[in-house]
C-alpha cells in the first residue's frame, strides 16, 4: 500500500497576531487529506489558540518549546505511519452524531411523541458523553425554532459545546428560517460530511 | 496608573476615578448630578456606518449603567484624509448619529485629527438624580445578577477576520450595535442595587469589578450565560482573542468547576464590545425584572447567578 497523501508542511507564523496563525494552520489543514503540520509560533496566544483549532479539528497535537518560539506538530488523518494505523484503517473523526428528522419521538400518539421528545433531550442533556453533533432536517426543524419545547435543553446542550445544526432548505419549506433560536444553520453536504465521518451516528 | 495623580478633593464629585466605575458623577445640586464618559476606538467591524452605530452605543452604554440618561455627546474621531475617501467617515458619523439620535441625546459638536488608523467614539454628558445614581460596588449577598445581553463578541470579531462563522460575526455586530437604552429604562422601576456594563474585562472582569467593589462573593451558572450564535463553535476553534487571555491571567480569584467546557471559560473571559448591562438585584425581585425586561424587548437578558455571601470578590463558575 502506497501513502502518496501523506504530507508534511510548516506553517511559520512568527511574528504574526491572532488570528492570523490559526488561519495559516487552517489553511495549511485544508490543503492535506492527511499528514503532518509543524507550525511555528512566538507566543502563548498563538499557541493556544492552535492547540484549539487542531484539537477541535480531531487532530493530534504535541508542542515543543525552543527558547521563545513554540513548536506545534499537527497530526490529520491517519498517524504518522505506525504499525497500528494498519491495524484499525478508519477515518472517523470520533464524534458522536444525531440526526433528528421528526418534531416527535417514534409512531403512533403524537402527543406521547412530543412528551418522548423532550425526556429524550433532557436525558441527552444529563448523559456523558454528550452529543458533538445534533442535526435536525425536515419536521426535526421545529425543534430548534423559537416555541420549541425544547428550547432549552437544546441550548444547554449548544452551551456545553454540543453543535446544534438545522438543515436550511427544511426552515425554508416550514417558513421558519427567521424563527431559528439556537444552534446554527447547515447545509446537505456538512449532513452528509458529518453522518459518513462520525465514529457513532444515530438517526432517528 | 491613574492613582499616580494628585486625587480631587471636591465634595461635589460622587464618583470619580478610583472606583473603577463606568461613567464619573459629579453633584450639581440636590435633584441633578452630571454623568461623563468617553471611549473610542479602532473599527472592529468593516461596514462603516455599523462601525459608528457600535461605537456610539458603546459609548452610550456607560451613562446607560450608572442609571442615567444621556443628554448630549461630542463625536472624537481620528482619520487618515490621505487614505481613505471621505464617504467612509461620512458613514461612520451617521452610522453615530443614528444612535445618538435613538438615545433621545443630542450632538453638540466634536473633534477630528488626522491619523493612520481610524478611530471614533464618543463623549457622553447624561444626568441622574444624586440618590439614583447606579455603581457597580453596592451588590448585596442574596442579589441575583441579571445580564442583558449575550457574550461572544470579541471571539467572533476575531471569527470576522479569519472569514469564518459569518452567521455569529453578523450577530454579534447586530448585538453591539444594540442600544441599552431600553434594559436601563426598565432596570429604573426596579430597586436594583448595582450595576455595570460587560465591555474589555469580560463579563469575569466586570463581576469581579462588581464583586470586589461590593466586598461580596458571587456565584456563576456557566450554562446560564447567554452566548452568541457560533461563539461556542468560534471559541472551540481556536478564535479567542488576545485579551480573553490578558483577562484571564489579570483574574486571579475565579474558580472554575470542572464541568465547565474551555470553550465556555474562554467566552466567560473574552472582552466584550457594547456588551451587556450586568445588573444586581434582590433574588425576589430577580423574576419581574427579567419578565419586563422580555416584554420590552431584552428577549437575551437572563440571571446568569448570584451574590452569595460578603467577601473579598471570589467568583465560582460552575
Amino acid at each position: 500500500m502506497e501513502r502518496v497523501r501523506y504530507m508534511s508542511i510548516d506553517v511559520d507564523a512568527r511574528g504574526l497576531a491572532c488570528p492570523q496563525p490559526v488561519i495559516g494552520v487552517k489553511k495549511a489543514l485544508d490543503s492535506i487529506a492527511e499528514g503532518t503540520i509543524t507550525a511555528i509560533v512566538d507566543n502563548s496566544v498563538a499557541k493556544e489558540n492552535v492547540i484549539k483549532f487542531a484539537t477541535a479539528n480531531n487532530c493530534g497535537v504535541s508542542v515543543s518549546q525552543q527558547g521563545d518560539h513554540y513548536y506545534i506538530k499537527i497530526t490529520k488523518g491517519k498517524a504518522v505511519p505506525t504499525e497500528q494505523t494498519f491495524k484499525q484503517p478508519q477515518t472517523s473523526n470520533g464524534k458522536l452524531v444525531y440526526l433528528i428528522s421528526q418534531d416527535t419521538l417514534g409512531h403512533g400518539s403524537a402527543e406521547l411523541g412530543g412528551v418522548l421528545m423532550k425526556s429524550f433531550m433532557f436525558t441527552l442533556l444529563e448523559r456523558d458523553p454528550r452529543p458533538d453533533v445534533i442535526m435536525f432536517i425536515n419536521a426535526g426543524v421545529k425543534l430548534t425554532v423559537e416555541g420549541s419545547p425544547v428550547l432549552e435543553h437544546l441550548s444547554q446542550l449548544s452551551s456545553h459545546g454540543t453543535q446544534v445544526l438545522s438543515c436550511g432548505t427544511c426552515l425554508d419549506f416550514y417558513g421558519l428560517k427567521d424563527k431559528l433560536a439556537v444552534g446554527s444553520v447547515t447545509n446537505m453536504f456538512t449532513i452528509v460530511d458529518e453522518l459518513s465521518s462520525a465514529a457513532k451516528a444515530v438517526t432517528l | 496608573m491613574l492613582c499616580q495623580l494628585p486625587k480631587p478633593t471636591d465634595p461635589n464629585l460622587l464618583v470619580g476615578i478610583e472606583t473603577a466605575d463606568d461613567a464619573g458623577v459629579y453633584k450639581l445640586d440636590d435633584n441633578i448630578a452630571l454623568i461623563q464618559t468617553v471611549d473610542f476606538f479602532t473599527p472592529i467591524v468593516d461596514n462603516p456606518y455599523l462601525f459608528g452605530q457600535i461605537a456610539a452605543a458603546n459609548s452610550l452604554s456607560d451613562v446607560y449603567a450608572m442609571g442615567a440618561k444621556p443628554l448630549t455627546v461630542m463625536n472624537i474621531v481620528a482619520f487618515p484624509n490621505s487614505k481613505l475617501d471621505g464617504q467612509v467617515l461620512l458613514k461612520i458619523l451617521e452610522g453615530g448619529c443614528a444612535k445618538v439620535m435613538e438615545a433621545g441625546a443630542v450632538v453638540v459638536g466634536g473633534h477630528t485629527v488626522d491619523d493612520d488608523e481610524p478611530k471614533y467614539g464618543l463623549s457622553v454628558t447624561g444626568i441622574c438624580h444624586p440618590d439614583k445614581v447606579l455603581t457597580n460596588a453596592n451588590a448585596k449577598p442574596g442579589d441575583a445578577l441579571i445580564l442583558t445581553k449575550p457574550i461572544g463578541t470579541g471571539v467572533l470579531a476575531t471569527a470576522a477576520r479569519a472569514d469564518m462563522f459569518p452567521d455569529g460575526s453578523a450577530a454579534a455586530a447586530q448585538s453591539m450595535a444594540k442600544l441599552n437604552r431600553k434594559a436601563a429604562e426598565v432596570m429604573a422601576c426596579f430597586p436594583v442595587n448595582a450595576c455595570t456594563d460587560v465591555t474589555g474585562f469580560g463579563l469575569l472582569g466586570h463581576i469581579y469589578e462588581m464583586a470586589s467593589g461590593s466586598k461580596v462573593n458571587i456565584k456563576i451558572a456557566a450554562n446560564a450565560v447567554p452566548l452568541l450564535p457560533e461563539a461556542a463553535e468560534a471559541a472551540k476553534m481556536g478564535l479567542v482573542p488576545a485579551g480573553a487571555y490578558a483577562n484571564r491571567g489579570y483574574l486571579s480569584t475565579v474558580e472554575f468547576a470542572q464541568a465547565v467546557p474551555e470553550n465556555i471559560r474562554d467566552l466567560c473571559y473574552d472582552p466584550q464590545t457594547s456588551g451587556g448591562l450586568l445588573i444586581s438585584i434582590p433574588a425576589d425581585r430577580a423574576a419581574s425584572l427579567l419578565d419586563v425586561l422580555h416584554k420590552a424587548g431584552v428577549i437575551e437578558a437572563a440571571v446568569i447567578g448570584e451574590i452569595t455571601t460578603h467577601g473579598k470578590g471570589e467568583i465560582y463558575v460552575y
